[in-house]
């Protein structure tokens, strides 16, 4: 085996399978974004701390600017365009409206990743735990309260 | 961002990893990443060539030995070990691990990651230093043991050279062990950090984020008076920030001592 610049990587996102030759420096945010054009994963600071990034890699809550995109050959994605199904919300979505859980909605994709990840491990999870899910993801808008609320509402 | 360009690798074993990084004086192994990618897009690092260590299982995993050491592969993330079993056999670990920044980087930073980036403010260093880890390092002329309290050589240095590799660390029983931080908001980067073990006989102090390297103390006992003196009679030289002056951490290196101390005494 020897390093190489550039690679041709398969990953399936949201259920597609895509193979794409990037560079190896590429950061995988800019691989979902730019090269698949699915732009709902955005880029908000880029350093890692802010979590608008977030996407579940094999089913993990990962931020995908602290990433390559070659870290992710052969792995499976999940961005928020896998949530919806034929144009319909699905319940945590719909549950971010119903509670105003948004207001500029920048920070939503990776909020809404935060909270699928966690319950999927926990159905029904306290405030304290849905606080410490959400820990990587900043919103300047909302407070937090409404986006609690309608975790707490999703899991019922 | 756009970092500078790169090559990468991802071998399957130690030793294709130990080829890669001896072939090029600016190969650097990639563990998890949330050090390094961030260092990369502020081009405070610039490696010629990434050895991603992701694919080598050797390397991942968590054993308790039937003396009750905990053997811990380096590329091992926190989020493994605040979700083992294993891992339980000494709790502090789970602990500490789950006060890590937030979800996503626990589950990509790593055990090996945190200790070999050696950043005076991570969690990592000044736990294993008091609860005495050793780590286990490979190169091309084989394999050697460090104690912890060894390990650590500067900012961003330790033992581990270039072209070697940390595979192992290995955590004595035990049980007694405290830890305590004044962070940058809940679970943020550590202002000072103190972690304290009474298990083995004289009880051990390790002070993070006042020195290069974590400040090892070996109080008489476990009482205020010894732990208050221990620290002072350590003359800390702490750096200051905008977030804390040099007296502050000095004052914080004391309070911190004996809330770890004293969470320690709790539970032996």
């Amino acid at each position: 085996m020897e390093a190489v610049s550039r690679k041709t990587i398969t990953v399936g996102v949201n259920g597609e399978q895509y193979e794409r030759e990037v560079d190896a420096r590429r950061l995988l945010i800019h691989f979902i974004r730019d090269d698949l054009d699915l732009t709902g994963s955005h880029i908000g600071c880029d350093t890692g701390n802010c979590g608008a990034c977030s996407v579940l890699l094999d089913g993990t809550l990962v931020k995908s600017c602290m990433m390559l995109a070659v870290q992710a050959d052969g792995a499976k994605i999940e961005t928020v365009e896998g949530l919806a199904s034929e144009g319909e919300l699905n319940g945590l979505q719909q549950a971010f409206s119903d509670h105003h859980a948004l207001q500029c909605g920048y920070c939503t994709p990776g909020m809404l990743m935060s909270a699928t990840a966690l319950l999927r491990e926990n159905s029904s999870p306290s405030e304290e735990e849905i606080r410490k899910a959400i820990q990587g993801n900043i919103c300047r808008c909302t407070g937090y309260v409404n986006i609690v609320e309608a975790i707490k509402a999703a899991a019922q | 961002m756009l970092l500078r360009e790169v090559e990468y690798a991802r071998p399957a074993s130690v030793q294709e990893a130990l080829r890669l990084l001896g072939a090029n004086d600016g190969a650097r192994a990639l563990a998890g990443g949330q050090t390094l990618i961030n260092v990369m897009k502020a081009r405070a690092a610039s490696p010629d060539v990434l050895v991603d260590l992701a694919d080598i299982g050797e390397l991942r995993g968590i054993e308790l030995g039937s003396d009750g050491t905990l053997e811990i592969g380096a590329m091992t993330t926190y989020s493994d070990i605040i979700g083992s079993a294993e891992a339980r056999a000494r709790p502090i670990l789970g602990e500490v691990c789950n006060q890590i920044a937030d979800v996503q980087v626990r589950n990509r930073g790593t055990m090996g990651g945190n200790v070999c980036s050696n950043d005076p403010t991570n969690h990592l260093p000044p736990l294993l230093v008091a609860i005495g880890a050793t780590m286990t390092i490979v190169g091309q002329n084989g394999e050697r043991s460090v104690p912890a309290e060894e390990f650590f050589l500067g900012v961003y240095m330790t033992a581990v050279g270039p072209g070697e590799l940390l595979t192992k660390i290995f955590v004595p029983p035990g049980k007694g062990d405290g830890f305590a931080s004044v962070p940058i908001g809940k679970d943020g980067t550590c202002i000072v950090n103190v972690a304290a073990s009474l298990d083995g006989g004289a009880p051990r102090l390790a002070i993070g984020c006042v020195d290069a390297v974590p400040v090892l103390l070996r109080p008489d006992s476990a009482e205020d008076d010894a732990v208050r003196a221990a620290v002072r009679s350590a003359n800390l030289d702490p750096p200051w920030d905008v977030h804390a002056s040099a007296d502050y951490r000095r004052h914080l290196a004391e309070v911190l001592a004996l809330r770890a101390v004293a969470q320690a005494a709790g539970r032996t």
